[in-house]
Order: structure tokens, then sequence, then C-alpha cells
């Protein structure tokens, strides 16, 4: 029986092994025909930044599309993509205070702008939250 | 009695709050909650049996614990399920989520 992951998550792109972990939860969740809630709260309001751009490597001497560089935003994408196949709910909000206060408002399509408030409400209207703070 | 998830992303020799977190997790298992704990990222370095972290060791094999270790953050680090205590299931991400998704287990991340 489908189930609803409310899931908030604070850390930058490219910074902590948390998001590989939280993006990996969240797959999994979509996967089983979960619903999942993401409250995306400072750092990880840059996850969704439409103006990510991959590098070549200079170490390697591999080009752009040798190195095929991860880029979050392209991996949130994905994650909708596979709720929408699942026909399963993805609900992303980015926290509007910490959108402003990066200048990380230009998102890709799928994500909303909310605030805590939001996470509260999903708090009451989930299964389970989990909330993996930043932490160094 | 109370059913906990702990996910512990942590090794215990980079970071002292994860013997803390053994801590609550040994005094919640000795009032007998229903206790899961799983190992993910550098958590997953505690599960070796090489590793000298008593606490940890303490948690293994009582009834009311199941400790599990994340398949991908094994493989990662170059650790062989030969390597691990044996009281420790190696799991992938979705046994994470079936327990996140069971009725009433609070998750607590650390």
């Amino acid at each position: 029986m489908p189930k609803t992951l409310n899931i908030l998550i604070m850390d930058p792109p490219y910074e902590s092994a948390n998001t590989a972990t939280a993006f990996r939860i969240i797959a999994a969740s979509l996967e089983k025909g979960h619903h999942v809630s993401v409250f995306a709260y400072e750092g990880a309001t840059a996850l969704t930044l439409e103006g990510q751009m991959g590098h070549p490597n200079p170490v390697k001497k591999t080009s752009v599309e040798e190195e095929k560089h991860p880029l979050s935003k392209d991996l949130v994408a994905g994650l909708f993509d596979l709720a929408h196949r699942n026909q399963v709910t993805l609900n992303w909000i980015n926290c509007g205070m910490c959108v402003d206060e990066r200048g990380v408002g230009n998102w890709i399509n799928g994500p909303k702008r909310g605030g805590p408030p939001d996470f509260v409400k999903a708090v009451s209207g989930s299964d389970q939250t989990l909330v993996i703070a930043t932490s160094r | 009695m109370s059913k906990y998830l702990f996910i512990e992303s942590k090794d215990p020799f980079e970071s002292n709050d994860t013997i803390q977190t053994y801590g609550l997790i040994k005094e919640l298992q000795d009032q007998g909650h229903d206790l899961a704990l799983f190992l993910v990222q550098n958590g997953v370095f505690s599960s070796r049996k090489k590793a000298r972290e008593s606490l940890f060791s303490q948690l293994l094999g009582a009834k009311n614990i199941a400790v599990y270790a994340d398949d991908f953050a094994l493989e990662e680090r170059g650790i062989g399920t030969e390597d691990i205590f044996p009281q420790i299931k190696v799991a992938p991400i979705e046994a994470l989520v079936d327990l996140l998704m069971d009725d009433g287990r609070k998750a607590i991340w650390h």
C-alpha cells in the first residue's frame, strides 16, 4: 500500500555524501510506489539550480562530454521523471527565504517555493519524516 | 514499547557524537524497545570485525536490535561481507525504505 515519506535535506550540492544517500532513499521510495515530500532547506535549495554546468577534468584530461559530470539538478529531474513513470507524487519544496539569501531562484521544472509551515504540514500529512541535518 | 530506526552515517573514529548515539541506542535496547540500526556512508566502518569500538560491539546480538549495513557503502569502501561482524545484515537501500515505512517506527538520522 502506498505511503508518504517526508524528508528534509540541508546540504548544498557537491559537498556531502548525505545528498547521494537522500537521493537514493527518495528514488527507492518512488520505485516502491510511495509518495515523497522533500523540503529543501538552506544549502539544499541550490540542488535544483538550473544554471549548473558540467566541466572537463584537467587532471584526467577528459572533456565535458567524456567526464559526464553528474549534476544535482539532473538527478532531481530524474526523480521527477521516476515519480511520473510510477504514477506517484514527488512534492519538492525549496525554502523561499533560503533561496532568496543564496540567489538560487532559477530552478528546473518541478520544485515549488515554500517555507517551514509547508514542512510542518508535510509532517502531519506523511507516514514518516526523516530529517537529514547538516553536520560537520 | 516503541520502535526506533537509527540511521548512522558517521564513523565513530571520525566523530565522537557517534559514541553518544551508540550510547542512546544501548539505553533503549536495555529498556526493551524494538530497534533497527542502519549503517550508511562512513557509518559502515564500525561494521568491520577488526574495528575496536566496544560500545558498538555490545549492541550486536541482542534480540531487540537488528543491525544493517548499506551494501553500496560497503562496496564503495572495499569492505567485503567476510570482513564484517556476522550479526550484521548487508542490505540494499530498499530495505531502509521498508524500515522507514514500518508503521509507528521513529526515524533518527545521525
